[in-house]
């Protein structure tokens, strides 16, 4: 019987979860600077490079792209099935494009990181998230306004409202950087090319704190995303608030996005293909199939990452290039299987 | 007792355009009705109003309770609804599909017990779909897809099915097979019945009750013979058509006249 079961659940996320596991000890002793698990582990308190470059340098970089692959995955599990379109994600339908946007105008006009008094300890919590998060709702939900008809949604305006609004967003964001000043305009090209170079473990913990509380929030909705995917009218039918469901999965959906794009800037094309992949894999039950390609999300950027470090090594490439070069090729073949099968578009 | 359903002065407008009229009917349970009445004569609108996924101005109880005090999850456990033709975008098995109308019985963080399983297992044993358990939804040809829908409607265990045009996409033996199921599921269980339906001939011999709508009113509401007259169907339809009694079933039936 191919129903969902524990055993499956169980097997499915612990296996990935095994090879989540063995990803990141193993990106993390992969670079330029060949290290030994061993002697790393051994004396960490004292003066150890091997040590220094696996936990300082190395880990929690693998821990924050072990987070953005799998928060990024997951939102576009939730979005393709919230939208019922399997080519939905957060790069088309303009959501990171907005999240960029809020973050760069949290740059500008609110530079500081939080009030001195809890400056010391939270030194590095800033409201470029904040700002990231409320971008990324807005534009999630004026895509989403203006790609229904009659109270339908329609797949083909949402695909094209979504790329339409990324350019203007992409105008936007230009225009910004010209009129600030060259010392601002740096800071802000740096942010936006984003890339998941080597961050104190303190901002780690805080992107995994929102992308954990989003992916529980949207975890708990799975068997509703389920019904969804039939259509809203059909899963009023079935007993799913669906107005509550959307308002929830926009939200949570965007909290993740907005820290994800805050740290890392835009990272493509996760969040089309792992879901995709893993629908393959595990079948369409949302239940199982958000954690899993969670899991997948992140062993996926953490080997994306690493590519990125060590081909051109000591230089380093953007780990966008690295996805969309999977990603880009992965989307054309969607479109034309789909296309054949004259689903969604 | 109070009827399953009853509609009180109910109007419906899309923007400007009235779709229904003051429609008061009551619909007793156990009943099974077919709802008739040319393309843009309401019929869909309707039911979209019954099972509260459109609200419209009058009064419709349930169970003699408003509609507007049940919330989604009640409601899908007293009512179940197919639709003309169902489109699922992702790959989901017959099972999944049977199994998702068990959603509204079990927690939203749990997966199915033995119980849904063994429902399901039965409502699609009911509807002659159960060899599809493992095959793809998409996969399917539109007869069997239909009848895993009513499968799923069946696992919701309701007490009133809503179908909307459960026959459009089939062909003759397979339309002939759901309507012997609805007939089947009433009579041996009770369930209450209200379709709307397109094929006025299968609508006499299968509906002891047709409710006939025009432009967002009813027109006639009775039995097929005082529904299905010469008089009626030129006035809603517009066509004229000879109407005389199956000597089987004693029922109805038309036969077009084309102008010639």
């Amino acid at each position: 019987m191919k129903v969902l079961d524990r055993r499956k659940m169980i097997w499915v996320n612990g296996v990935l979860l095994a090879l989540l596991a063995l990803s990141i000890v193993g990106c993390a002793l992969l670079g330029p600077v060949r290290l030994d698990l061993s002697q790393a582990v051994q004396n960490i308190f004292s003066a150890n490079p091997d040590a220094e470059i696996f936990f300082r340098a190395r880990l929690p970089r693998v821990l924050l792209g072990v987070a953005i692959g799998g928060g990024m995955a997951a939102c576009g599990v939730v979005l393709q099935a919230l939208l019922g379109n399997p080519l939905a994600c957060p790069q088309m339908l303009g959501v990171s494009g907005g999240a960029s946007l809020g973050g760069i105008l949290g740059l500008i006009f609110f530079p500081h990181w939080l009030p001195p008094i809890a400056g010391g300890l939270l030194g590095e919590i800033s409201w470029v998230p904040f700002a990231a998060f409320l971008g990324a709702l807005l534009s999630m939900m004026l895509v989403y306004r203006f790609s229904l008809f009659h109270g339908r949604l329609h797949p083909y305006h949402l695909l094209l409202c979504g790329v339409i609004f990324n350019s203007f967003i992409a105008a936007i964001i230009m225009f910004l950087n010209s009129i600030v000043d060259f010392y601002q305009a740096q800071g802000l090209l740096f942010w936006l090319m984003g890339s998941l170079s080597s961050r104190a473990y303190l901002t780690v913990a805080f992107i995994w704190a929102y992308v954990i509380f989003g992916f529980l929030w949207l975890w708990s909705k799975g068997l509703s995303l389920n019904l969804i995917t039939l259509g809203e009218e059909a899963a009023m039918q079935l007993g799913v608030e669906t107005g509550a469901l959307q308002r929830q999965v926009f939200v949570a959906s965007s909290l993740m996005i907005g820290a994800m794009v805050s740290v890392s800037g835009m990272i493509g094309f996760i969040g089309l293909m792992i879901p995709h992949v893993m629908r393959l894999i595990t079948g369409s039950d949302h239940r199982l199939l958000l954690p899993a390609s969670f899991l997948a999300g992140g062993i996926f950027l953490c080997w994306a990452d690493t590519l990125a470090r060590i081909l051109l090594a000591p230089a380093e490439l953007p780990v966008g290039i690295i996805t969309a070069f999977f990603g880009g090729p992965f989307f054309l073949f969607l479109l034309y299987r789909e296309g054949r099968r004259k689903l969604a578009l | 007792m109070n009827p399953a359903i009853q509609t009180r002065n109910l109007s419906f407008a899309y923007k400007d355009r009235a779709v229904l009229h003051a429609v008061s009917l009551s619909v007793k349970s156990g009943e099974m009705a077919g709802v008739l009445g040319p393309n843009g004569s309401g019929k869909t609108t309707l039911l979209k109003i019954l099972s509260a996924v459109l609200r419209g101005q009058g009064e419709v109880e349930l169970n003699g309770k408003n509609v507007a005090t049940y919330g989604r999850r009640e409601l899908s456990r007293l009512f179940a609804v197919v639709q003309q033709e169902a489109r699922v975008n992702f790959p989901y098995t017959a099972a999944e599909i049977v199994l998702m109308g068990r959603a509204t019985y079990h927690s939203p963080l749990a997966l199915e017990g033995k119980k849904d399983l063994e429902i399901a297992r039965a409502s699609m044993d009911l509807t002659d779909s159960l060899s599809l358990w493992n095959r793809y939804l998409h996969e399917l040809s539109g007869g069997e897809k239909q009848r895993v829908m009513i499968a799923r409607a069946l696992a919701q265990e309701p007490a009133i099915l809503l179908l909307d045009e459960p026959s459009a996409f089939l062909d003759l033996k397979h339309q002939v097979q759901v309507f012997e199921l609805l007939r089947r599921l009433n009579r041996e269980r009770g369930l209450t019945i209200v379709a709307a339906l397109h094929d006025l001939n299968l609508a006499a011999l299968f509906f002891p009750r047709l409710i006939m709508l025009r432009d967002g009113k009813i027109y006639r509401d009775g039995s097929p013979s005082e529904v299905l007259t010469e008089n009626t169907i030129e006035e809603v339809y517009g066509i004229r058509v000879r109407i005389e009694q199956d000597p089987a079933s004693g029922k109805p039936q038309l036969f077009i006249c084309p102008a010639l």
